[in-house]
């Protein structure tokens, strides 16, 4: 079992992915560079937040044509698990892996804050270890985490149990007050909020830990 | 001979030009002239405030570090790099890049050190915000911050912002950073063996910020002044790749020296590293990568642009480096080599166009000025506290005052109700959730306690350890008595430090005054700086880094004088941190320390009385010290819950922090006061007496705290306990939680609005 965490120019995220995936869950990983065209036999890929290229332009927008995409679009496609934290969620988006659009933060501001979210759907490689409907504490940090679907696409995402995470008290104006989703084929979570900063006590909250003790759990099984 | 306006216009006086002529036997280039008046100018070589500055002293219980860019100390295998530095001129001009910039270039000083930068603080002042333009100041400064720190992956964990009429004018944005590495992948900003190739590193060089260190930081605000293309643009994404490209290319052990081309650009770093490795150093300006054509020689050494490096490398493998720079998209060019001659020469289109003794650039001249104690002074020490009116009683304007005891009257309950309110939502004590909010505080994943207490706490991955960092410093102390202000700056960063659980490690300092060639002003800084040495040589840390800014005034006059003080502490422990909000139902409340009538120079004084005056507080360091062991032992002995230093507003807002400043649940509190009547309400509540700590314990444990407190000779009272939905302080104030929590949340906001 290895982890992949792909690492773009200005990517910030990466090292605590990796930190916690060596050190928490205690699982080999490495970090693959955005100029890669390969995957090297991962069997999970973390795209990691930060500011990809800057995201001068729209967040995401330019990472999506990073060498590295298409190999990851491969993999998502033959049902790879991928996780795309914040810009790593935006950067799906871009990418098309997943449906919807983010706009920026109603108010306008960063926020950088622990949010509740409710755990909204269980049945997904991420998320079942926790229970349904429950309430757990990580924190988000973006600029523009106003997650946008129109009202079709939203019902596609209900109907499907994509909707993954909800925040209980919306702090950036988000749809249906989504902070995280599954592709149809449920392979693909993208999320604002990060399970990496709330996976180890220090940190107060470990509510972010159980996503990476699920996709081991999968792969697992998955042999 | 050179004309007059032209080195005027660079900032350079007559003495020193004929000083320069002197110096080179011959009249001076105009490149040659534009790299003097840049390393000689307060910001680069420190002419006026030298000769002070070797009063701090050096050593204390950990080993310091004091380098060539920044300092630090060394713990165990590690070695914890910080500075603080001012870019208050740039963000009065154009707050968003000023502060950007300012983020950006404190944070290369230390990762051209050969430390990670872990954290961000940013201490930060500005006028009122009844006034439109320092509402504009105050969102521009933390708009560049955020947008410059958090693209970077720092998390700036700390700092404070004050409001005060003196800044209004003359905002300052005092930036801090952290880094840390392992004690032998420390880097020197210095160049040598012969032959030695320079790299050119980073970015690419445009017109911005020329003369950003002579011209506009080192003269004083007029009127209508467009001082606009002295500032520097940052891009934040460059930066956070030079980072990563940095440090990967020390990992090589390719590189001699290295120095971040900061104020003064390429002046400074190629200067200062010939300078320090005691060679010289050839560079051709026709190799620099440019943003724009046509520039002239002087324009390309004096240039600010950011996020570039100077880097000398081992000769035969630039090939490495290069590729590293290369793979990050970044330039990665050799510019010169080191010569034997102790001399920079600089060639531009096959010509030399200076060539001056190294020396000559880093030893700025050092010069003398006058000093002389302010005369208004002694009119603004003076306070009678008779002349302050207490609350009167609503409608019925009854005088209760002194006389307001404890009783039943109903009508003399919470007459300091509206007096706390008021304080709470000044924006100077108000909370600054608004700001901090902003900024990414928890990227790299070692926040372990959050903005909002007395210290960020970061833990040291891989170490038990963890590192306690704040910044501090009341300015209007400093404006009554500027040797104890700067003496109480030194001890509330100890005391906030403290409060944390961790030990001061060393200091770093940021001194902002006024135009030094004015001798009060001059008293002023000469002053504080005694108070800052001889303080910290009590509490035994070093001063390891710092940076003078001088000039900050604009027509109205100077800034109040604001050492501030950036301080970082060990965290032996990283399990035995502590917190200042109130914890548990029933803990009962002690108050180390003890409550004297000093309002001089208080909030309360300010915001209520709109005075400021009186005698700052009194400070005795070695009962300081004493109350700063107690609770770091009461910390470590697990007998404190919280702990929360006594600072501007006094007991009372301290108090009423305690209860409301953690975002998940708020608890009340009942005070009951040792010796009421001894002295009057709002000095009880008010008071800013220095050495005072609140600190709650499990009541089971509340004998073992009181008699430590015995051995370590602190005064300590009982005075309360936590519980329920209010705060309650004698019959004085009596609020619901709420009530509280909204003007102290809402008070910045709002005030912005």
């Amino acid at each position: 079992m290895k982890f992949g965490v792909v690492v773009f120019p200005g990517s910030n995220c990466d090292q605590d992915c990796h930190h916690v995936i060596e050190n928490v869950i205690r699982q080999p990983v490495e970090y693959i560079w955005h100029k890669s065209k390969k995957l090297d036999g991962v069997d999970c890929v973390v795209i990691p937040g930060g500011f990809s290229y800057g995201d001068y332009l729209r967040c995401g927008a330019i990472a999506r044509f990073s060498p590295i995409m298409d190999a990851v679009i491969k993999f998502a496609n033959s049902g790879g698990l991928v996780i795309g934290i914040c810009n790593g969620f935006q950067v799906l988006l871009e990418a098309g892996l997943l449906p919807g659009a983010m706009l920026r933060n109603k108010d306008l501001h960063f926020i950088c804050k622990f949010v509740e979210l409710e755990v909204a759907s269980t049945g997904t490689p991420f998320s079942s270890g926790y229970k349904k409907g429950q309430k757990i504490r990580i924190p988000v940090a973006h600029n523009e985490g106003n997650y946008y679907i129109d009202d079709k696409g939203l019902a596609e995402l209900k109907k499907n149990d994509q909707i993954v995470f909800r925040y209980t008290d919306n702090p950036n104006g988000a749809v249906a007050d989504i902070a995280g989703i599954v592709n149809k084929e449920r392979n693909v979570l993208g999320m604002m909020p990060h399970p990496e900063r709330s996976s180890e006590a220090e940190l107060t909250s470990q509510d972010g830990l159980p996503i990476f003790q699920a996709i081991v759990e999968r792969l697992k099984k998955n042999g | 001979m050179v004309e007059r306006e032209v080195y005027c216009a660079l900032g350079l006086t007559d003495a020193e030009y004929q000083k320069i002529e002197q110096i080179m036997g011959r009249e001076p280039s105009s490149t040659e002239l534009a790299m003097f008046s840049v390393e000689w100018s307060e910001h680069c070589g420190y002419p006026r405030s030298r000769k002070y500055l070797s009063l701090f002293p050096q050593t204390g219980k950990y080993q310091a570090l004091v380098g060539e860019d920044s300092g630090g100390f060394i713990l165990d295998d590690l070695a914890i790099v910080f500075k603080m530095e001012s870019h208050n001129h740039p963000s009065q001009v154009e707050p968003k890049q000023g502060a950007a910039t300012g983020v950006g270039g404190i944070i290369r000083d230390i990762f051209t050190a050969g430390a990670r930068p872990i954290a961000s603080l940013d201490s930060l002042r500005f006028g009122p915000l009844s006034e439109p333009y320092n509402k504009y100041l105050l969102k521009g400064v933390v708009d560049g911050i955020q947008f410059y720190g958090n693209c970077l992956g720092v998390p700036t964990v700390g700092g404070e912002i004050y409001f005060d009429e003196s800044y209004s004018g003359n905002c300052l944005v005092n930036a801090m950073s952290i880094g840390v590495c392992k004690k032998k992948d420390l880097a020197r900003a210095r160049a040598s063996g012969t032959g030695n190739p320079i790299m050119y590193v980073g970015s690419s060089t445009g017109r911005d910020g020329i003369g950003g260190c002579s011209v506009l930081a080192s003269a004083e605000f007029g009127e209508g002044e467009e001082k606009r293309p002295t500032v520097q643009i940052g891009d934040p994404f460059t930066e956070k790749c030079l980072i990563e490209a940095t440090l990967e290319t020390l990992a090589t052990g390719a590189v001699v020296g290295i120095k971040d081309m900061g104020a003064a650009g390429l002046t400074c770093s190629s200067a200062e590293m010939a300078h320090a490795g005691e060679v010289g150093m050839e560079i051709d300006l026709d190799k620099v990568p440019l943003r724009e054509e046509g520039m002239e020689p002087y324009e390309i050494m004096m240039s600010e642009s950011q996020e570039r490096m100077l880097v000398c490398v081992t000769k035969g493998r630039e090939k490495e480096i290069e590729d590293i720079f290369t793979k990050w998209d970044l330039h990665g060019v050799v510019i010169g080599y080191v010569t034997d001659d102790k001399k920079v020469t600089v060639k531009h289109q096959g010509k030399v166009v200076a060539t001056i003794p190294t020396e000559a650039l880093a030893k700025a001249p050092l010069y003398e000025m006058k000093m002389e104690e302010p005369v208004k002074l002694k009119e603004m020490k003076k306070l009678d506290l008779n002349s302050l009116p207490e609350p009167l009683l609503g409608h019925d304007a009854e005088r209760v005052g002194s006389s307001a005891r404890k009783g039943t009257d109903r009508f003399t309950v919470g007459i300091y109700n509206d007096v706390l309110l008021k304080l709470l939502s000044a924006p100077t004590i108000a909370s600054k959730e608004w700001v901090y909010e902003q900024y990414d505080h928890m990227v790299q994943t070692n926040t372990c306690v959050l903005p909002g207490s007395d210290a960020a706490v970061l833990r040291l991955k891989g170490t038990k350890k963890g590192l306690a960092a704040t910044s501090d410093c009341n300015s209007r102390y400093c404006l009554l008595d500027p040797y104890r202000g700067a003496q109480i700056a030194v001890a509330e960063a100890a005391r906030n430090i403290s409060c944390s659980g961790a030990e001061p490690a060393a200091v770093t300092d940021c001194l902002n005054f006024g135009n030094p060639e004015k001798p009060d002003r001059y008293w002023y800084f000469v002053n504080c700086v005694k108070g800052i040495a001889d303080a910290c040589k009590i509490f035994e840390v070093p001063v390891i880094s710092g940076n003078v800014s001088f000039y900050n005034e604009s027509p109205k006059g100077a800034i109040n004088p604001t050492p501030t003080i950036g301080m970082v502490g060990v965290l032996n422990n990283i399990e035995q941190r502590c917190t200042s909000e109130f914890k548990n139902e029933g803990d009962v409340i002690l108050l180390l320390g003890e409550t004297k009538a000093e309002l001089g120079g208080s909030e309360y004084l300010r915001v209520i009385h709109g005075k400021i005056a009186g005698e700052a507080p009194a400070l005795d360091l070695a009962g300081e010290k004493a109350v700063q062991a107690l609770v770091r032992e009461a910390i470590s002995r697990g007998l404190a819950n919280s702990a929360h230093d006594c600072a501007e507003g006094g007991l009372a807002v301290a108090l009423a922090e305690a209860c409301i400043s953690s975002k998940d649940k708020v608890i009340g509190a009942e005070i009951e006061l040792k010796e009421v009547s001894a002295l009057r309400p709002d000095v009880h509540l008010f008071s800013e007496s220095q050495s005072r700590i609140i600190v709650t314990c499990d009541i089971k444990k509340a004998d073992k705290l009181i008699a430590l407190a015995e051995k370590h000779k602190v005064p300590c009272d009982t005075i309360g306990r936590v519980g329920g939905d209010k705060l309650s302080i004698e019959n004085w104030v009596d609020l619901p939680l709420a009530r509280l929590a909204s003007a102290w949340r809402n008070g910045l906001k709002e005030a912005l609005a």
